[in-house]
């Protein structure tokens, strides 16, 4: 093996998508689950954590299989290997987590069709071996996952008063007991997501430069 | 001999093999959890019986608060005739009113019509389920009607695959609510139901509510529901209002 299981190359595998290469904000993927799921913490992080859990086996998956998919047929078998986790991970969470479930309905099944996974698997698994695949498939994966933490955590705060359904503002603060505060019921209607990614995308940029020059630099 | 990966009976049977691995360990995951995924239906639909008579419950504690509230079950057929049955109450709750919905080849005369009798703080309450159909999917729902047979006490309203912040809102309590207090008679107990309307109810009329922005074929589908099934009902109740 020519590089240490954490050299220098695979540390950046794993840490370029948490920052430089994040797939949401400087990629901009997968958007559109994080607009829909970012209402509450608590959808937000089984929402993460599915989409960590196929993103890895995905990437494995298709890593182990790499020299022995057909290439014609190569789409089709990333599609069917995403999509038999997916519907793994729906069933799962059935069984388990009836009511997050319940909540995230379609959006479980549109992990799908999330871009970051079948880009991912397109552009580095397929190329890769197993140990690149799984750094690329965590960092990636927990890469969308703590943008999607970080809305969901601006909204429900905002939106709702709570963090994972636990009140944080104090009753007294709201109007109805004499208080000062509302709720900004703007933060619970998709808008806000992409307000708030946005926000996060501008403090990125305007701390880290922009993804565009380190294109050139690179 | 080396194995020619482009050629198509390699092609071929890697796609064969790969259906037949994803189908078998599918079929055997969806298989193992079935038991837990049954148990989670039966407690979601006790919880929502139990919330068109508001009372609030969640998945530990809607066994226990079913069997206390609710106090006895009916069948009935479309023209409100009791059906006879051994257990009648296991008959009423397992009637998949959703299937028989979908089933087109029962005509109305087949299907059965299960109604739920709660007690709660002395008076009694029928629970009617219903179903229909949405913009996307199915729409269901319970209606709890005060002991006249004619008041609505509650209602509770869930779908399947509705637009999010349009059609789905029929499932929150904005909704719900404004059901509260609405009859399914009108002055001379002649049978009108309750409509959602578009643009907003009349105020003050009993057979009337305020129709969702943006979610106007869902509020139909509603509407219908509620006149399709409460008809039914209302036969039912025709005999024991006598």
């Amino acid at each position: 093996m020519k590089n240490s299981l954490l050299s220098k190359k695979n540390r950046k595998l794993l840490s370029d998508p948490l920052g430089d290469q994040n797939p949401i904000t400087i990629q901009v993927l997968g958007i559109c689950s994080a607009l829909a799921i970012t209402v509450q913490l608590q959808q937000a992080l089984v929402m993460s954590m599915s989409v960590v859990f196929v993103m890895v086996c995905g990437n494995m998956i298709i890593s182990a299989l790499r020299n022995v998919i057909p290439s014609r047929i190569r789409i089709i078998v990333q599609l069917v290997v995403v999509s038999s986790l997916v519907v793994f991970v729906d069933q799962v969470l059935q069984a388990f987590l009836p009511d997050v479930q319940e909540k995230l309905s379609v959006f479980i099944g549109l992990i799908v069709s999330n871009c970051i996974i079948m880009g991912r698997l397109e552009a580095f698994a397929l190329g890769n071996t197993l140990w690149p695949s799984f750094l690329d498939a965590i960092g990636n994966a927990v890469g969308y996952g703590w943008i999607l933490l970080a809305v969901a955590f601006f909204r429900e705060l905002f939106g709702s008063g709570k963090l994972f359904g636990y009140q944080v503002f104090p009753d007294a603060w709201y109007e109805a007991g004499g208080g000062f505060y509302l709720n900004n019921n703007l933060m619970i209607l998709p808008p806000m997501a992409l307000i708030v990614v946005g926000v996060i995308i501008w403090v990125q940029r305007s701390r880290k430069s922009f993804p565009e020059e380190l294109l050139e630099e690179n | 001999m080396s194995i020619n990966k482009d050629s198509n009976i390699f092609t071929f049977s890697f796609a064969i093999m790969m259906v037949l691995v994803v189908a078998i360990s599918l079929a055997f995951v969806s298989e193992s959890l079935s038991e837990m995924k049954k148990a989670n239906k039966i407690d979601k639909k006790k919880i929502n019986i139990l919330s068109a008579i508001k009372v609030k419950s969640d998945r530990k504690t809607a066994s226990q608060l079913y069997s206390e509230f609710i106090k006895k079950s009916v069948v009935i057929n479309s023209d409100g005739e009791v059906v006879k049955h051994k257990n009648i109450d296991s008959l009423a709750f397992n009637i998949d009113v959703q299937k028989q919905y979908r089933d087109k080849t029962l005509s109305k005369q087949d299907k059965l019509f299960p109604l739920f009798v709660a007690k709660k703080e002395g008076s009694e309450f029928y629970i009617a389920p219903m179903v229909g159909s949405g913009l996307w999917g199915p729409i269901w729902g319970f209606i709890a009607l005060e002991s006249d047979c004619n008041t609505i006490f509650g209602a509770s309203f869930d779908h399947k695959s509705e637009t999010p912040g349009l059609g789905a809102e029929i499932r929150e309590s904005f909704f719900e609510d404004a059901f509260i207090g609405k009859k399914i008679l009108d002055q001379n107990n002649q049978f009108v139901s309750v409509d959602v309307v578009k643009g907003g109810a009349e105020a003050g009329s009993y057979h009337q509510v305020d129709g969702i922005t943006g979610g106007t074929i869902t509020s139909d589908g509603v509407t219908n529901m509620l006149k399709s099934d409460l008809e039914v009902y209302n036969n039912y109740f025709d005999k024991i209002r006598e």
